[in-house]
């Protein structure tokens, strides 16, 4: 079984909001489209987004952290929004496990927005029916497009490459070997919604070097001590001290 | 959660609806086992079903403004093994087809005698009916009910109590209805009707209050914490990543200072339960103008409730959005 998403790198997401306008872009003007805002020049703008990225600060001055932390539909693999529409509307789609709004279906009650926990779900106010995340599923199986591009437009357009986009029930997946390697955690594991998207967190990058790592313990021209041991301030490379 | 004033108006509408319903079958019961006087039942079974037909009428138009895609509303009716919305959308019209044929068979006092019980007990087509209607009129309850109740991630409804209380609230209000009805068209029957809906009443002032009571004590499953995945006890959020609103916005928040939340508890608390119970206890000889004061005020109060029973509930993705920059 296959279950397509996203691996979000939170420790390198500079949140330039690149994904969040090129989500807009592409989708817009996709089959999923279009994703109309409203009074979008006045004073209280609005209107559909898939993608948003928000910003947190965590700790106490001056000893904070900022985080940028970008939000769209986690693609449960328990969805709780998918049994409770009453038309059928919203799905999970069996061979790739992404979740999805058929919007000619959709009568637009809302009550699927209600019964996800992490508010991805927006209702389309022109279209009146529920909008979300596809996995920029008119683009990932596209074959007229290059290898390269069948991509969602938001992994793309990441410049710092904090996105990453692969199927999470492969374990050789790029995604997988993130998730297993980097720690990669789900939100609100308290549901047991089991989001398929994941989350990757801050990490230090540091360098620790052990003694035995700056003098060569394990020399095999060394082990029958023959020769007496070359102090530390004397080279120790091999061919000097015991040839 | 955003009160929405047409969903406000289904639940109180039909609840009632299905209170009143209840209500004319129970003294029919009775009446049948001769424990209360035979009604007129042209005017009291015929026209108090046409007047439950006619909110529960109100009720489903309520309903259509909540939809994005009224027009659509026909496909709502699919999904009757996952989704509760679905069997209400299937028990509704069902029950308001039995209330409407229960109502017609008095109308027309077609009474033929299809079978006897034991101790000579004439069954007609209105008690079989009324048997199916009472079952329909407590499987839209739990319909209603449940979607709400069923919603884990809204801890304030995640609760029995919420579907004893939309039985309860629904119930009174009906039998008030039917009392103040039951005072123009069958007097002989209005202190019965009264004393019920005062002791569904106070049944149901008690399931509220332990409603109340719970979801006072709360503790949020979620927090900030579990929603970004950081551990770290001080998390302030910045941005919400726009600053004008957004669905998310507008649909989880009911937009009311505290004072509007605690002063909209206070008056439904006492518009639902003592003052009807006042008025109830003090119309029961048959006053009309009592009995129907005790429902109008009984219904403002349940429109209030309803209001607090969505604007209370507080809803995970909150969390999200805390903040504008």
């Amino acid at each position: 079984m296959t279950q397509l998403a996203l691996v979000i790198d939170l420790n390198v997401c500079v949140g330039c909001q690149a994904c969040v306008t090129s989500c807009k872009e592409w989708n817009t003007a996709g089959s999923a489209g279009p994703m109309v805002d409203q009074n979008p020049y006045g004073a209280d703008p609005t209107g559909t987004f898939f993608n948003r990225v928000q910003t947190f600060e965590v700790g106490e001055f001056p000893n904070t952290e900022t985080v940028h932390f970008p939000k769209s539909c986690l693609h449960c693999e328990d969805p709780p929004c998918v049994p409770v529409c009453p038309t059928g509307a919203s799905y999970k789609r069996k061979e790739d496990g992404i979740v999805l709004v058929d919007y000619d279906k959709c009568i637009g009650c809302k009550y699927c927005s209600w019964a996800c926990p992490y508010g991805a779900r927006e209702l389309d106010e022109q279209q009146q029916v529920m909008k979300k995340c596809t996995l920029c599923v008119d683009r990932i199986y596209d074959t007229s497009m290059t290898e390269d591009d069948r991509k969602p437009s938001c992994v793309k357009a990441c410049p710092t490459s904090a996105r990453l986009f692969g199927d999470i029930h492969d374990p050789q997946s790029a995604v997988s070997i993130a998730i297993r390697e980097s720690g990669g955690y789900p939100l609100m594991p308290e549901w047991g919604t089991h989001p398929a998207n994941h989350y990757l967190p801050r990490r230090k990058t540091r360098i620790k070097i052990h003694e035995d790592e700056l003098e060569r313990a394990d020399n095999p021209l060394k082990v029958d001590r023959q020769l007496p041991r070359p102090a530390m301030n004397e080279p120790t490379l091999d061919d000097v001290t015991t040839w | 959660m955003h009160p929405a004033f047409s969903v406000i108006l289904l639940t109180t509408l039909i609840g009632a609806a299905q209170g009143l319903f209840l209500a004319l079958f129970t003294a029919q019961s009775y009446a049948a086992f001769k424990l209360l006087p035979q009604p007129d039942a042209h005017a009291f079974y015929g026209q108090g079903s046409l007047l439950a037909l006619v909110l529960l009428v109100a009720g489903l138009g309520a309903s259509f403004f909540h939809l994005g895609h009224p027009e659509r509303a026909w496909r709502s009716a699919a999904m009757w093994r996952t989704s509760w919305l679905s069997r209400e959308v299937i028990v509704l019209p069902a029950f308001m087809g039995v209330v409407f044929l229960y109502g017609l068979a008095h109308w027309l006092n077609w009474h033929p005698v299809l079978t006897t019980l034991p101790g000579e007990l004439p069954v007609d087509p209105t008690a079989i009916l009324g048997v199916a209607g009472t079952l329909f009129a407590f499987a839209l309850f739990i319909c209603t009910a449940m979607i709400y109740a069923c919603l884990k991630f809204l801890s304030e409804w995640h609760s029995p109590l919420t579907v004893i209380n939309y039985i309860l609230l629904g119930g009174a209000s009906g039998f008030t209805l039917a009392a103040a009805f039951a005072s123009v068209t069958a007097p002989e029957l209005v202190s019965f009707l009264a004393g019920w809906a005062a002791i569904i009443t106070l049944l149901g002032w008690i399931g509220r209050s332990a409603s109340l009571y719970r979801n006072a004590r709360l503790k949020p499953k979620s927090s900030l914490q579990t929603a970004i995945g950081i551990k770290h006890p001080r998390i302030v959020q910045k941005t919400q990543g726009f600053m004008g609103g957004s669905f998310n916005t507008r649909e989880f928040f009911h937009g009311q200072p505290v004072a509007v939340l605690r002063a909209v508890k206070w008056f439904f608390v006492l518009a639902v339960f003592p003052l009807p119970l006042l008025l109830l206890l003090s119309g029961m000889q048959g006053r009309t103008g009592l009995l129907v004061a005790a429902f109008a005020v009984q219904y403002a109060g349940l429109l209030a409730e309803r209001w607090f029973f969505f604007a209370q509930a507080n809803h995970p993705q909150n969390l999200y959005y805390q903040s504008i920059a």
